[in-house]
């Protein structure tokens, strides 16, 4: 029998509270952004707002628990922005969106920081890890975002960003999920030979963990040879953007078959529109009675990107609808 | 040649025989005091109330108008000094919007992003008080910027419409609407702000659409310009000449023109404002600087279709220094007029010519 599973791909907005204090204490200039040496105080206020989202999970009852990465100021290249060999210079777009990061310039031999084990420790010392959804951009994505003058060839970068990423996962406690969010497999496709090494480069990551691992996509449908490549990854789900391409995506899970476990990205993270829990509910059924046969093992159900993109009481209520959809999933599935 | 719609605002003491309009984007930096007495006015156990709060904006905008004419402008502006921001000033006084808090841009540099919930109606007036105000405090014609609406769209979350490029058309007949009473209170220069085009520039076409919507019975003296903040142009050029608007003003200053090229071939059939002042630089650029960027627009059209501004708009930069970036740029404008004057100018206008191999 199929278990619903209501999660988010983390990156949440900061409370406003937080938003207030921390503008104050960090300043808003691109070299006020986090580092990975802040101060004191700064923690504190992290710890805080920490305290925060992970009550807002909990009491909404998501069966997966993220530390929410608030202090990602560059989003999902922050796991660069924080490392020795890595330069953070210009501000760039963060794909199609109105919002900017620093660019990160690889500069040297990359090597793991321990920066988003210790903020998972941080998580488990208040949840305990038996929800612990750990989240960190795909290396493929990773790449994307970022600007290499060191290694000097794409499919050197990947592998390094891969390597990298396996570094920081070995060092991160237990946990029951891993999600590696990877955008840019649809925003900026992998060209012929890439695709396959971005699933290797999947595939080194996804190993560095006994937990079950999750790729999220998102922005859209993957291109046909893309999503069978990624097929050939060890990966326990691929998640789909259900808010962005229905038809692309059912018919790549029509044509091509998926994973045992699946996410369906129902909730829109960049729309205040809450949607209903019965209508995600619906859908999810809807989605199921497409594919006939088969049964999946475990269904997540989840914002389709990350939800730093709301005001704070909308990505509240987004998580408690996504909770709700699972509870009213199980009971119509029992 | 002439050019009517620009000869308009042609001072009548203008000594040059050459007419190089000099105007600004719009915003320009607050006074502190005007932040200040934000702040009372915001602090609930201040006794500064609504009336106070309405005579420091007055005063603002006297401030900054005749700031403007004293730099020399022929077509000034209040500086915008009672909008905060652009798109909320406009959400706030929309009919079917509302606001859910602030989101991140980035950084901690937050907006207060507002969703459109239900249908877009025209409710009050945005900008008539704002404009007869400006009109009275100064005896030059004034400027009035509106956010387009596509970027009114593109910058709220959208809950109500089946797709962005609906509500952009609905926000265009309300942004008409608007215009219309401007027009009827004395407004003839209109400025619609598009930055979002900037970041995705593929969008021309709805943006042209939403600009027909825009100028429907208005007036073909009213002047309607359209600001473009840096992006790739060559993805909007030549398609934006089809856009049923008088002039095009462009962030050029700050890439050095090295985007200029693309304006030349086809032959630019609008009035061009071109930037000849950085915004984001807090420096001011010499009278003799300004003169060369003004000349590079002699590059793209003739002096009869060149108005001179900065960049965009220069609310992020010290006072002292927008005052003089505006005033030097008026005595750049006024110097090259009366060396087109002289005939002293030798500008080769139109497509680059390949370099021989």
């Amino acid at each position: 029998m199929t278990e619903y599973v209501s999660t988010t791909p983390g990156l949440y907005p900061l409370p406003d509270w937080a938003k207030d204090d921390l503008s104050d204490l960090k300043g808003h200039q691109k070299h006020d952004l986090i580092s990975g040496d802040e101060s004191d105080g700064i923690t504190a206020a992290y710890e805080d707002a920490r305290k925060d989202v992970i009550g807002v999970q909990q009491d909404a009852g998501l069966d997966r628990i993220v530390e929410g990465q608030l202090r990602w100021d560059d989003m999902l290249a922050h796991p660069l922005a924080v490392a020795d060999a890595v330069e953070t210079r210009g501000i760039v777009r963060y794909y199609d969106n109105n919002n900017f990061y620093r660019e990160p310039v690889v500069t040297d031999d990359l090597e793991p920081t321990g920066d988003v084990a210790s903020e998972l420790e941080a998580t488990v010392d208040r949840t305990g890890s038996d929800d612990l959804q750990a989240v960190l951009p795909g290396p493929y994505s990773l790449s994307d975002l970022a600007t290499d003058e060191h290694y000097g060839d794409d499919g050197d970068f990947l592998a390094a960003i891969a390597a990298f990423l396996e570094g920081e996962v070995d060092a991160f406690p237990a946990h029951e999920t891993l999600v590696l969010l990877e955008p840019s497999l649809v925003e900026n496709p992998p060209a012929d030979g890439e695709d396959a090494r971005a699933s290797e480069a999947i595939d080194r990551v996804a190993s560095a963990t006994d937990a079950d691992v999750v790729v999220q996509p998102y922005w859209g449908a993957l291109e046909e040879k893309v999503y069978a490549h990624l097929l050939d990854a060890d990966i326990d789900a691929v998640g789909f953007d259900f808010v962005a391409n229905q038809d692309d995506n059912l018919y790549n899970i029509q044509e091509y078959g998926t994973t045992d476990d699946v996410a369906l990205g129902l909730a829109d993270g960049q729309n205040t529109l809450v949607e209903d829990p019965e209508a995600i509910r619906d859908r999810t059924e809807w989605v199921e009675g497409q594919l006939g046969v088969t049964e999946f093992e475990t269904v997540y159900l989840t914002t389709n990107t990350e939800t730093f993109y709301l005001p704070y009481g909308k990505y509240v209520a987004k998580l408690e609808a996504l909770a709700e959809a699972a509870d009213l999933a199980e009971v119509t599935a029992a | 040649m002439t050019n009517e719609n620009k000869d308009q605002f042609r001072p009548a003491d203008h000594d040059n025989d050459h007419f190089l309009l000099t105007t600004v984007v719009g915003s320009y930096p607050k006074p502190k005091w005007l932040n200040r007495a934000k702040d009372l006015y915001e602090d609930a156990d201040s006794d500064f109330d609504e009336d106070n709060w309405q005579e420091a904006k007055d005063d603002a905008a006297r401030l900054i108008t005749d700031e403007h004419e004293r730099a020399g402008l022929d077509v000034v502006v209040d500086g915008e000094m009672r909008r905060n921001e652009m798109v909320e000033f406009f959400a706030h006084r929309i009919e079917g919007y509302e606001f859910n808090g602030p989101v991140k841009v980035w950084g901690h540099n937050y907006f207060d992003k507002p969703s459109v919930v239900s249908e877009v109606e025209y409710d009050e007036s945005w900008l008539v008080d704002e404009y007869e105000f400006t009109a009275d405090a100064s005896d030059r014609p004034v400027k009035v910027p509106i956010t387009g609406p596509y970027t009114l769209a593109n910058w709220s979350f959208n809950e109500a419409y089946e797709d962005d490029d609906e509500l952009t058309l609905e926000l265009a007949d309300l942004v008409n609407e608007e215009i219309e009473k401007l027009v009827d209170a004395g407004a003839r220069y209109i400025q619609i702000d598009e930055p979002a085009l900037a970041t995705t520039p593929d969008d021309h076409a709805i943006v042209g659409e939403a600009l027909e919507h825009i100028v429907v019975d208005i007036p073909e003296e009213v002047r309607i310009g359209l600001h473009v903040c840096y992006g790739d142009y060559s993805r909007i050029y030549p398609e934006i000449l089809e856009f049923p608007v008088d002039e095009f003003d462009l962030e050029l200053a700050n890439g050095d023109y090295d985007q200029l090229d693309v304006f030349k071939d086809p032959a630019f059939t609008k009035d061009l404002a071109l930037g000849v002042c950085d915004a984001h630089v807090a420096e001011v650029e010499s009278v003799e600087q300004i003169e060369a960027n003004i000349k590079k627009g002699l590059e793209v059209v003739p002096p009869e279709q060149l108005v001179v501004s900065p960049d965009c708009g220069v609310k992020l930069l010290p006072r002292e220094v927008a005052y003089g970036k505006m005033a030097n740029m008026v005595e750049a404008a006024r110097n090259v007029e009366a060396d087109l004057d002289a005939g002293e100018i030798d500008v080769e206008r139109g497509a680059p010519t390949p370099a021989d191999d």
